[in-house]
């Protein structure tokens, strides 16, 4: 039999694992918008003069003629087609940037409905769906908009329009009106970030000037914000409403609004549970703190809605709880403090005996803050016997040498606060132990009579054992 | 703790049970109140054993009140308390008292989060159908009012979900009010509101009167359809199949048709997307209705209507949107056997060659995949010209799963399109994907040739497939060299004694002799797949030395492997030895080690194929055999870590995780 090795020679050396398609480098994604275009036909405009050659008399119309030619939109999936034109355009809408931003007297009351069609045609569109079904944000790389390049130019154009000095707001709200916000709002869900950062500059503005859209656009941003926790968990520019409404919210006028309180309890604080948290979790604590400085009163509504809320499985969301936790700690008034105390230290109590170090360091941090430690200082009587059997079980038992340490530390400064009370409940905090599992028995005890006369109940009524 | 609930203070309480009837509800409050979640939440599960205890009185005068006014908890306990109360009617004495449970639930369903707020909304339903009519007007009818005018959002969708169960029993003047609150929700300031109505219409139309939902429930539809948000008008296209079914044909088309053709053109591709899924099931009904006035209508007003679905379906086929597409394509082929011969060629033809085209591979697959739908109806050869380049690309796409997808389509494709065809333009592919880098292909291809060779036969496997497997023997990678392995494993049966015994053992033995271990051990395990094919001659003087060398291999695996294939080697000789006619075709059902160890894909079933082709020698010897395997079954597969190491490269496992090409 052939059993010497013929068959390959020994100077198989090829890697049986090399593919041919290693992984490319991964390409930028990019996406236009999903609107229907009568696609084939190339596209034509007739070059206009700059509006620097002409007499400033004939300025206005070119510059209404150059609107006009800006409202033709270029497919940008397409790279090779009508690039001239494309560069055309480009570079008129840079021309226009520059002359609003210059020119005096160019915002007649003709121009204003045609800059909002113009900026309305570029910028209004569907977006596209994401390319990954299960877009994660935190992971996959945004995907960019196509036409970024016209793009960017209107939006720089629109933004230039809004800041002018000579604009005139009582005019232009017959064309940016309601229906024109809630689009605006609704591409704050671009995935590209160069947009919504545009977006957010535009929509600041325009709150800024138009008072009689405020409610509204504060009243769609609620609607957004629920859509997004209660029914879908995805919207991508939450983060920048977020920052929007950070300074709406500063400038609340007080007594504040049942209105904006609402808001606070129906929306921001429920805006915690969403699974994508730490995407907007920095502008959302910045929001609720806001309100809090402006009204203190509201301190115990938003500890017990964060209490309720607490994260039960995501440690990386429990670190952030604790964060905004600190912060809220930071400005709260100790009269406040005195009234969620209890709650809110069992809560922290738990998490300084969470196995997930990172939990637990981060509610041990709270001892390192002055004004914390003022507090609790102040309260030691109600705290201490909240923490004590954590700290000293912890201190026994954790796996973490670090943890161990820090609770040491904790442990030494309850002492010194208050050695009497320190001392009575290392007396009895085994007898304590005792009674809580006695109570645990006695509860058990209890299910079980109860299933007994459910059992004997169901057996009289059937006739089994005579009443 | 007792106190809580005062002494004898209920009638129902039998006298014999003393202060057993204290302890129910003292215990629930006791634990509702406790800090643990888990622990009120368990209370609140084991609610109806409380409430058994309690009697039905109690019940209805302690407990639920007791609820109503602890309502706010964590929505974990609070979801648990809105299913249990869906199931309390006989807890609370039976119909006559439903209506106690209405407080409880009414708060519930205006709680924000969803999933609370929907099982509530589903247990009131249930138990609105058992009040009697009377109730219904008097207790639930006013519960629905008062939702459907909250003031928070979160009351008013749960009222959209209640308006049907409530309508059928209702007085003809409340009939009126309950239509002109869906009505006023429709049109509701929050889109929430207005989505969940949407989402209800179709329902709701189910219930009403013909008349009605011409001249309410349409409208309706119109203006959902023409929504701000494209949330809701995509929610309205859905309603719209209900609605359909409801409408005779020329309402359907004077009524609804318009909406929808506007809802193709949506700006969003979120509405087509749903007009494209919608697009069979709104058709088939108006297909249906039109085959039965098929008799009464001239023919032409047929055509009409399949040139209407044809225009409407163009406009998808060429949408933008590769989601839009997709989902067309996997539902238009469906229609093909509903339209008809004639038809299909004419009006659906364009659209699937349109499609096989198409940019997206998603598309093409969903095309291809449905392909037997249309065969049946006009013969695949009508695609043929069309069809194989969309094959070819898609046998060469960079995603592994679609390459897959059309490698499982292949023995379908052969045997529609020929020997002929196929030799000439689809072997050289089968062929290719033999050396694919993704496992999971180069084992469907495997598969593949089996089936093909089961179909056009061993000759044509003989001259075209087994020549170019075993070249593959003499590949500088061992992953190739293995893979002929595989081939010869998944041929050999088909193929038979001869070509087995003539061309391919000899291969196997020659590869026993290869530095991969990998190689080597799966030698062994071949050795022993086609022993029950070989006769004895082969057995005795090939296989056994060379089994026998492996069994002194240095590699521990190698060795265990051989080792295994002697031991059934060596059985089936003995069995050889007794006195069975040497003519009789040996036949032993497969003790198939390999396939306990092989990783395998979803639907393959080669255990079955041989099973069949088994079953009617049903000789002595295959009753023999089965103690046999009972053994060896019962030693169980030995699973080494060399070889699910080796499996989990092969299969390139680690490679999916990350195979976002």
């Amino acid at each position: 039999m052939s059993s010497a090795p013929t068959t390959p020679p020994s100077v198989d050396k090829v890697d049986g694992f090399s593919r041919k398609s290693v992984r490319k480098a991964r390409q930028k994604r990019s996406q236009s918008s999903s609107q229907f275009r009568s696609q084939g036909k190339p596209i034509e405009l007739t070059p206009l003069p700059l509006l620097k050659d002409v007499p400033t008399s004939e300025q206005p119309e070119l510059f209404l003629k150059k609107l006009q030619q800006c409202c033709v939109i270029f497919d940008f999936m397409d790279t090779l087609s009508d690039l001239k034109m494309k560069e055309y355009k480009r570079s008129t809408l840079n021309e226009l940037v520059d002359y609003i931003t210059i020119s005096r007297g160019c915002l007649t009351e003709q121009t204003y409905p045609e800059v909002v069609r113009m900026v309305s045609c570029n910028i209004f569109r569907t977006l596209p769906p994401s390319d990954s079904n299960e877009f994660d944000p935190e992971e996959d790389e945004p995907t960019l908009e196509a036409s970024w390049p016209h793009l960017q130019l209107i939006y720089e154009f629109f933004i230039r329009f809004l800041e002018s000095q000579e604009f005139q707001p009582s005019i232009a709200k017959k064309y940016i009106d309601q229906k024109f916000v809630l689009q605006l709002l609704e591409l704050f869900d671009s995935e590209d970030p160069r947009e919504r950062d545009y977006l957010k500059t535009v929509l600041h503005r325009i709150y800024g000037k138009f008072l009689g859209l405020r409610a509204f656009i504060r009243k769609q941003i609620n609607n957004i914000f629920l859509r997004f926790v209660y029914e879908t968990e995805h919207f991508n520019g939450v983060a920048e409403l977020l920052e929007i409404l950070g300074s709406i919210i500063n400038g609340f006028a007080l007594p504040l609004k049942a209105e904006h309180k609402q808001f606070l309890v129906k929306v921001l604080i429920p805006l915690h549970t969403v699974r994508s948290l730490s995407l907007f979790h920095a502008q959302l604590a910045y929001c609720i703190v806001q309100f809090l400085e402006k009204d203190p009163s509201l301190t115990e509504p938003v500890i017990r809605g964060l209490m309720k809320f607490w994260p039960k499985t995501c440690s990386q969301k429990e670190v952030m709880f604790l964060g905004e936790l600190e912060e809220i700690l930071d400005v709260i008034e100790p009269s406040q403090f005195v009234k969620i105390q209890e709650p809110l230290f069992k809560q922290i109590a738990k998490c300084v005996s969470s196995p997930h170090f990172q939990v637990a360091e981060r509610a041990l941090y709270y001892w390192n803050n002055e004004y914390i430690m003022s507090l609790i200082e102040e309260n030691s009587n109600v705290i201490l016997p909240i923490m004590f059997s954590s700290l000293y079980r912890i201190s026994k038992e954790h796996w973490n040498p670090a943890i161990v340490a820090l609770v040491y530390n904790v442990l030494k400064a309850f002492m010194e606060m208050n050695s009497t009370m320190f001392d009575e409940l290392t007396a009895t905090y085994k007898s304590d132990r005792q009674r809580e599992k006695k109570k645990e028995k006695e509860r058990e005890e209890l299910w079980k009579k109860l299933e007994d006369l459910e059992l004997k109940r169901g057996l009289r009524r059937d006739g089994i054992i005579p009443t | 703790m007792a106190g809580a609930a005062g002494p004898g203070a209920g009638p129902g309480a039998a006298g014999g049970d003393g202060d057993d009837s204290l302890y129910p509800i003292a215990v629930l409050i006791d634990e509702l109140r406790n800090e643990d979640v888990q622990l009120r939440l368990n209370s609140i599960k084991k609610l109806s054993t409380i409430a058994l205890a309690l009697g039905v009185e109690r019940t209805r005068t302690e407990l639920l009140p007791f609820l109503t006014d602890t309502i706010y908890d964590e929505d974990e306990v609070l979801l648990a308390l809105a299913e249990q109360l869906g199931n309390f009617t006989g807890l609370v004495g039976g119909p006559d008292f439903a209506h106690c449970l209405l407080p409880p639930l009414e708060s519930l369903a205006t709680v924000e989060e969803t999933v609370v707020r929907d099982k509530a909304v589903e247990s009131l339903r249930q138990i609105s159908q058992e009040h009697t009519p009377v109730a219904l007007e008097a207790h639930f009818v006013p519960l629905v009012k008062r939702l459907a005018s909250g003031d928070w959002f979160t009351s008013r969708t749960s009222a959209c979900g209640l308006f049907s169960v409530c309508y059928p029993r209702a007085s003809n003047a409340v009939k009126a009010e309950i239509r002109q609150h869906f009505r006023s929700l429709c049109s509701d300031d929050t889109p929430m509101v207005r989505r969940a109505a949407a989402s209800k219409l179709g329902e709701f139309a189910k219930v009403l009167e013909l008349d009605s939902v011409k001249t309410e429930i349409v409208p309706l539809f119109t203006n959902l359809a023409s929504d701000e948000q494209d949330s809701v008008r995509l929610l309205a296209v859905e309603a719209c199949v209900s609605i359909a079914q409801l409408l005779s044909q020329d309402d359907l088309e004077a009524l609804v048709m318009p909406t929808l053709r506007q809802a193709a053109e949506d700006k969003s591709w979120r509405v087509r997307y749903m007009v494209a899924d919608k697009f069979s099931e709104v058709k088939c009904i108006g297909i249906s209705g039109i085959e039965n006035l098929k008799g009464i209508c001239p023919a032409d007003f047929l055509l009409d209507t399949t040139i209407n679905l044809s225009i409407l379906g163009l406009e998808l086929v060429s949408d933008t949107n590769q989601h839009v597409k997709s989902a067309l394509a996997s539902v238009i082929m469906g229609l093909s056997t509903i339209l008809g011969k004639e038809n299909t060629i004419e009006h659906l033809l364009p659209l699937f060659l349109a499609q096989l085209k198409d940019e997206c591979p998603e598309v093409r697959l969903n095309i291809i995949s449905n392909l037997d739908c249309v065969n049946e109806v006009i013969g695949i050869r009508q695609l043929s010209q069309s069809l194989l380049p969309a094959i070819v690309e898609l046998a060469e796409d960079a995603k592994w799963r679609v390459r897959l997808a059309i490698i499982e389509y292949m023995p379908l494709l052969a045997g529609q399109l020929g020997v002929e065809f196929f030799d000439e333009k689809l072997n050289s592919l089968c062929m290719a994907w033999l050396v694919d880098h993704v496992y999971a292909i180069r084992e469907a291809a495997t598969n593949n040739l089996m089936k093909l060779v089961q179909k056009f036969g061993t000759e044509w496997a003989q001259n075209t497939i087994v020549p170019r497997v075993l070249v593959m023997a003499n590949d500088p990678n061992y992953l190739h060299r293995m893979t002929t392995l595989f081939c010869i494993n998944a041929l050999s049966e088909a193929c038979g004694k001869e070509i087995t015994t003539k061309q391919m053992l000899p291969i196997v033995l020659k590869m026993a002799g290869d530095q991969v271990a990998n190689v080597r051990f799966n030698v062994a395990k071949s050795l022993q797949k086609i022993g029950p094919i070989l006769d004895t001659n082969a057995l005795q003087g090939e296989v056994k030395p060379v089994l026998q060398k492996l069994g002194q291999d240095e590699d521990m695996d190698v060795k265990y492997f051989a080792q295994e294939a002697i031991s059934v080697v060596a059985q089936r000789l003995r069995k050889l030895d007794f006195p069975v006619k040497d003519s009789e075709e040996p036949s032993i059902p497969g003790v198939d080690k390999n396939l306990f160890l092989r990783p395998r894909v979803p639907g393959e079933n080669t255990g079955k194929a041989q099973r069949g082709r088994a079953a009617p020698v049903a000789s002595k010897e295959a009753v023999d055999a089965a103690p046999l395997r009972g053994t060896n079954a019962a030693k169980g597969p030995h699973v080494n870590t060399r070889d699910t190491l080796a499996q989990l490269e092969t299969a390139e496992l680690m490679h999916f995780p990350q195979s976002r090409e």
